[in-house]
């Protein structure tokens, strides 16, 4: 039995130590929100943040955690820079198929709330794990400067 | 205002049955888009359809008015659409919504959706006979049909608001949900006319609205599907939790169409959280009480395989393969003029392009969700293919269609990948064995591995150029028929539609042409469509053709294109606001150039220049993409942006990086470590430009993809002199290492 | 006319360069075969042979296991010996053989050892098994290649050999006929490998020294006899045999370094904490000290992960007492994480396609400050290899992964060599020992083109 903060609750599971967090969050706790997509670190697709930091959920331990505080895509929008990506994600139409984009918001907020003003390099650095098969890398530059100067 | 996934299942016909009956008849220079005129034009059958009464309507009763399989308006004004076509992020739910709400005037913000059930009665498409979201056409094919749905409820509705006013149909007029008596100034909302409405029947043909009086079509609508996608809301197929849903995940023989020798499950079975294996013919599968359970059991497992007949194909028997049929008569796709006699006139030039096996790799990875009990199957999963998702339920399981019941829902990218039902049916078969409901996912690896692949094709080009101009021009494609696979019915006198789409309609003036087909399935490996399929070999092939027959012509690219573009007005003026925007001409950095390919596909006409740099290790820098698009009408000028920008990144993927190889007959590679994607610091400036244009609209979605590759590959020529007649882009190549 | 005494200067200064080459050749053949120093002669004191020897046996099984059943100790045995790793080609029947070694002058294959009797070695006596492991020579007086470790199994007692034995021969046979190596001359003159034997071979059993203690005797035991680390950690001579007074020093072996374990603090692993050496034999992996990848990976998977405690730490008793040598391309490794943000830390004039890569594909598990969010094993900081300005093992990660099993489960690197060009993985690998390391490397696009031919 772990026991997880999880968007400010406290969340128990039954889960294996070794069992990455992706699958806590998805199969045992049902917050689907948070995404798989290749398992190994390349995608992003599964990223959540770690007391703020982002973190690829898909080889995570969920036993290594211990109190530190979880953030996933269905709590992100109550902080002011999840926010602020979300509407910035919809003014600028980002999403398409939109199954990496949980994983996309969840870097780029991590990015704007350690700099607040990226520029083009600083995003490149951010979200270059993220993939995007449907290819709307070019909105979400975009819109991670939209959200930046909201 | 998301759609409830439906979970209705009242259609009885095999899906096969209505493929049969509404193939058209097709004649001389098939094309896609002359299947799609004829598609429509035996549409009869369908237009009735859309106007036979939908099960919804009949079963919610009089409360709400159902005039037809697409609309019902329930009492308090809320519009419901039922959905034909699934969402993959191509924007079609808000785009068919805007189509029917605009014929309606319906008010947008009451409109909301419902996917439809599987139906290829009342939701088949119209182009294929048979329920799909493929082929770019949903705009297409669906534009006519759902305006004159959306126009005879509105007449209807016009109808019921002149028997309460007691007044002529013709002085009242509608909008935003409302009819409107100007002479009185009397309004009404649709909601409170729904019950006079029940019962009358459209007039024939409804006049349809004329284009200048469109109020929604042509505006940058936000999407419908979009907000829920951005706070972990939205639930795609494998995000689907019914209650007691076990996981499961599989590995399927890694030699394709091998079978499973031996299983030693012991150390599996011992491990937590594992409750089950499943042997199958071809494929072993651990079933869990969470993915990671179902993972670890799977890698616990020892099994030995039965590789079958194909466990010494690698990619070099592939290519042997195909480059001998590559050199056997074709059947014809087009023939103008005296071909043979044309090749002798002019300067003769001959090159072969060859396009490698590639894999979808969809961002949600294969999923399909099962629950089978003896008496009946229901199925969960986001599918381009609904009604066959519920016919190969009901085949696998022998129980009626009406006992399978399947609901759909939105898709982490399709590319063609959903347009096949193997996950359905192997999840069904695991399902049989699991006493309740049993969520089958793939891993990366599995889905990467056992993939239908874009085809490896080959095409063999002759042409003659004398001052300028094309004489002959001979395009011998080779390569697997899909269709013939896919849509049996539709392969006709050994020519794959697909295959031979935007090849054997060439947008150039050629006096003497022939276009040939050469249909070889390549030894082990399952072919299945892909984003631009048909269209992104033959521009490829085409469009780096069309450059080196400029330069033999010692001509400027443009310049030699616009000049054989007569017959293909729209064509020729992308073409030109391509090279305006994008600076033709002006002078670039050492090793940088820029290249131009257009294209007719999918209906829309597009021309696509590309800025590439590449440096002394051959490594490509892509600087800019500039796109001009003429698509007809747009409906969401908004979404045709986004498909273009994400179409040219998906393009350049397969240019750069794209490559499925076969070793042993296994696929090589494995996830995203060595299938590569680009990513975000490798994209370049894109630009996209809209063409305003009355005619009826084209398709998009895959428009993209097929545009870059061409265009890349003419930038890459500019700037190193190196052509390259193979994707993907081999660095090796471009830096004089291996000759091209 | 009486001869003249002495002959003429031509004739003299022929015999002064002939007799100066014998001398060379005999000091030579003096230093490298018959002042060879015994790989423990390091710590000085007598050897006696095991029968004088009056301490607690340091050969056989742990005390754990010595109630075993002799399959049973035959298994622990084998496996501390790894003969798997080398008798177990790439996805194949474990011990049937079939594994490739690439070597500069042709490719050998290891042989079937499942008791299957057409291909393997299911009519062997023990008398034939003995000399195999000992003196390196199959039925028939076939002379095997030193590729088999017979110079260091030599040491193992007959008591162990013959429970190795019995252990493979309670496996499944296995049908598979050796491959064909592909040696040119001289190297395919198997004779010539019985002159080397003669010269290299100790052919003697392993001689416990009474002045040390029984840990430190049977952690030189498994050591030397059993695990065999010199075969790759000890360099070699020109004649290829191990250069004893270069004990542990570090060598490049089949495209992989296997880098100083002497007790020299900078370059080798005199500042490991015991706990460190223990971890990192027995799980792979020690906190700021790196993960066992390439071969070592697989010495862990197959052998070191299955060893007691006890045996462990014996080891690491014995390890620690071999005199430390400094091997003068290897930094002391830097202990301090990179900067977290990608801006900082490595010279902006750096190639920027190693940090593209990295940033896409390597920062996600290993973090821009080398510390990975995401699991130990994958953590940067301190590691030997990225301490290691030729960037070797780097690139052998990047190109071909890395696999270790766990107590609990598999942790894995993917491999990245056939989806990025020889010029991107050069520059990654030199982002990657300039982020990371004490000093960067300068990898070339050629070199990883023969790193790859070699694999
Ligand atoms: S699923 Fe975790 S990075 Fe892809
Ligand atoms: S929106 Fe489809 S993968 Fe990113």
């Amino acid at each position: 039995m772990v026991s997880l903060k999880i968007n400010g609750e406290v969340r128990n599971a039954d889960a294996p130590p070794d069992m990455p967090l992706l699958w806590v969050l998805r199969d045992i706790l049902g917050l689907t929100g948070t995404k798989f997509g290749c398992g190994i670190a390349q995608c992003g697709a599964c990223t959540v943040h770690i007391d703020g930091a982002p973190v690829r959920s898909c080889l995570l331990p969920v036993g290594s955690i211990g109190q530190r505080a979880i953030t996933t895509i269905e709590g992100v929008g109550a902080s002011a820079a999840g926010a602020k990506v979300q509407k910035a994600w919809l003014d600028l139409e980002v999403v398409q198929c939109g199954y990496c984009q949980s994983g996309q918001i969840m870097s780029a907020t991590a990015l704007l709330n350690s700099t607040p003003h990226p520029e083009d390099a600083d995003i490149d650095a951010a979200m270059a794990g993220n993939i995007c098969r449907c290819g709307t890398y070019v909105r979400i530059r975009e819109a991670i400067k939209h959200a930046a100067k909201a | 205002m998301l759609p409830k996934p439906n979970s209705a299942s009242r259609e009885s016909a095999m899906s096969d049955s209505i493929v049969q009956e509404s193939i058209p008849r097709t004649d001389s220079a098939l094309t896609r888009r002359g299947f799609l005129q004829a598609g429509l034009a035996v549409g009869g059958a369908l237009v009735v359809a859309f106007q036979l009464p939908s099960a919804h309507g009949a079963q919610a009763g009089k409360s709400v008015f159902a005039p037809n399989a697409f609309i019902r308006i329930d009492a308090h004004g809320k519009v419901t659409l039922i959905m034909p076509q699934v969402e993959m992020g191509q924007g079609i739910y808000t785009a068919v919504a805007m189509i029917l709400a605009e014929e309606l005037d319906a008010a947008f913000d009451q409109v909301a959706l419902e996917a439809a059930p599987p139906s290829d009665k009342l939701y088949g498409n119209p182009v294929f006979g048979i329920q799909v979201t493929g082929n770019s056409n949903s705009v297409r094919a669906f534009w006519l049909p759902l305006r004159k749905a959306a126009a005879g409820a509105r007449a209807i509705l016009v109808q019921a608001a002149s028997q309460q006013w007691k007044v002529e149909p013709a002085g009242i007029r509608t909008e935003k949900g409302e009819a409107i008596h100007e002479a009185s100034g009397r309004r009404v909302a649709y909601a409170a006319l729904i019950d006079r409405a029940q019962g009358l029947t459209p007039p024939k043909d409804p006049p349809l609205k004329d284009i200048k009086d469109f109020k929604l079509i042509g505006n940058p609508l936000k999407r419908f599907d979009t907000p829920d996608k951005v706070n972990g809301k939205v639930v795609y197929g494998i995000d689907v939790m019914p209650s007691g849903v076990k996981f499961a995940t599989l590995a399927a023989c890694p030699v394709f169409g091998g079978t499973v020798g031996h299983v030693d499950d012991a150390k599996a079975k011992s491990l937590p959280g594992v409750r089950q294996v499943i042997v199958l013919k071809d494929l072993v599968a651990v079933v869990g009480d969470h993915m990671w359970a179902a993972k670890q059991g799977l890698s616990a497992l020892d099994i030995t395989w039965d590789e079958g007949p194909h466990s010494a194909v690698s990619s070099d028997d592939v290519w042997k393969q195909l480059r001998a049929a590559s050199k056997t008569e074709g059947a014809v796709a087009n023939s103008v003029g005296d071909v043979a006699k044309g090749l002798t006139q002019g300067d003769l030039l001959e090159a072969a392009y060859e396009m490698p096996f590639l894999a979808h790799a969809t961002m949600e990875p294969m999923n399909c969700t099962v629950h089978v009990t003896p008496t009946a199957c229901e199925v969960w999963v986001g599918s381009q293919v609904f009604s066959r998702v519920q016919a190969i339920a009901a085949k696998v399981t022998g129980l009626p269609l009406d006992k399978v019941t399947a609901h759909n829902y939105l898709i982490g990218g399709g590319f063609g990948r959903r347009l096949e039902v193997d996950m359905v049916a192997s999840a069904v078969q695991i399902a049989q064995q699991v006493d309740g409901p049993v969520k089958v996912v793939w891993t990366r690896e599995e889905d990467i591995q056992h993939d239908v692949y874009r085809p490896v094709y080959r095409d063999t080009l002759s042409a003659s150029v004398s001052n300028g101009r094309i004489i002959g021009w001979k395009h011998r494609i080779t390569g697997s028929s899909i269709i013939a696979r896919w849509l049996p019915p539709a392969f006709q006198k050994g020519i794959d539609i697909d295959a031979i789409d935007s090849a054997a309609d060439i947008p150039y003036d050629i006096p003497n042409l022939r276009v040939e087909y050469v249909r070889d399935e390549p030894p082990a490996v399952p072919t299945g469509f892909w984003r631009g399929v048909g269209p992104n070999n033959n521009v490829f092939a085409i469009e780096s053709f069309m450059d080196e027959l400029a330069k033999k012509s010692n001509k400027d690219p443009v310049a030699f294109r616009r000049d054989l573009l007569g017959k293909s007005p729209r064509l020729k003026a992308a073409l030109e606001l391509a090279a305006a925007k994008s600076g033709w001409g002006n002078p670039l950095p050492a090793r940088t150039g820029r290249g131009i390919a257009v294209q007719v596909a999918f209906g829309s006409f597009i021309a696509t220049v590309a800025e590439a740099e590449v440096d002394t290790h051959g490594a490509v820098h892509v600087r800019r993409m500039v796109s001009a698009v003429d698509t007809g009408i747009i409906v969401n000028p908004d979404t045709v942006v986004a498909q273009l920008q994400g179409g040219l990144i998906f393009g350049l993927t397969a240019a750069l990086y794209g490559n499925i190889t076969i070793h042993k007959g296994r696929v090589q590679q494995s996830n995203f470590n060595d299938y590569r994607m680009l990513r975000i610091n490798e994209i370049p400036q894109i630009e996209v430009h809209l063409i305003k244009s009355a005619e009826a609209p084209g398709g998009i979605g895959e428009t993209g993809a097929t545009a870059a590759p061409p265009a890349l590959g003419n930038a890459l020529f500019a700037a190193t002199g190196i052509r390259l007649r193979r994707l993907p882009i081999d660095q090796d190549v471009l830096s004089g290492k291996k000759p091209s | 006319m009486n001869d003249s005494p002495n002959t003429s200067p031509a004739k003299r200064y022929t015999l002064i360069i002939i007799g100066a080459v014998l001398a060379v050749v005999l000091i030579g053949f003096l230093w490298i075969v018959v002042l060879a120093p015994h790989a423990t002669d390091f710590a000085g004191g007598t050897r006696v042979a095991l029968t004088e020897y009056h301490g607690e046996d340091p050969t056989g099984v742990p005390a754990e296991l010595k109630g075993a059943s002799l399959i049973e100790r035959g298994q622990y045995l084998a496996r501390a010996a790894d003969c798997a790793a080398c008798h177990t080609a790439e996805d194949g029947e474990p011990f049937a053989g079939g594994r490739a070694f690439v070597l500069p002058f042709g490719t050998l294959y290891s042989t079937n050892i499942t008791p299957d009797k057409e291909t393997g070695i299911g009519d062997y006596t023990d008398a034939n098994f003995l000399d195999a492991v000992h003196k390196g020579i199959a039925p028939g007086n076939e002379k095997l290649y030193p590729a088999m470790p017979f110079t260091s199994y030599t040491y193992m007692s007959d008591a162990d050999v013959g429970a190795i034995k019995a252990y493979l021969f309670s496996l499944k046979p296995v049908h598979a006929p050796d491959r064909e190596n592909s040696l040119g001359f001289p190297f395919n003159q198997r004779s010539l490998m019985g002159i080397w034997a003669l010269l290299f071979n100790p052919d003697k059993r392993f001689e416990p020294r009474p002045a040390r203690d029984p840990q430190w005797n049977r952690g030189a035991y498994l050591v030397e006899a059993m695990e065999h680390c010199g075969e790759c950690h000890t360099p070699r001579n020109l004649l290829q045999a191990l250069d004893q007074r270069q004990k542990f020093a570090g060598t490049v072996q089949a495209g992989w370094r296997a880098y100083n374990i002497t007790s020299d603090p900078k370059s080798g692993i005199g500042a490991w904490s015991e706990a460190d050496l223990a971890h990192y034999l027995a799980i792979g992996h020690a906190d700021g000290r790196g993960t066992a990848t390439g071969p070592m990976g697989e010495a862990v998977d197959h052998s070191l992960r299955y060893l007691t405690q006890s045996d462990i730490t014996a080891m690491v008793a014995y390890l620690r007492s071999v005199p430390g040598i400094s091997t003068s391309d290897l930094p002391e490794p830097k202990a301090s994480p990179a900067p977290s943000s990608f801006a900082d830390g490595v010279a902006a004039n750096a190639d920027p396609r190693g940090k593209a890569v990295y940033a896409g594909a390597c920062a996600g598990c290993h973090d821009w400050t080398g510390v990975s969010p995401v699991i130990p094993y994958a953590t940067l900081t301190g590691v030997r290899s990225v301490n290691d300005p030729t960037a070797i093992n780097v690139v052998q990660v990047i190109l071909s992964g890395a696999h270790l099993q766990t107590s609990d489960s598999r942790t894995a690197m993917p491999a990245f060599g056939s989806a990025y060009s020889d010029a991107e993985i050069a520059s990654l690998a030199n982002y990657v020992t300039a982020r990371f390391g004490a000093r960067p490397s300068a990898v070339t696009a050629e070199n990883i083109a023969t790193l790859r031919a070699q694999d």
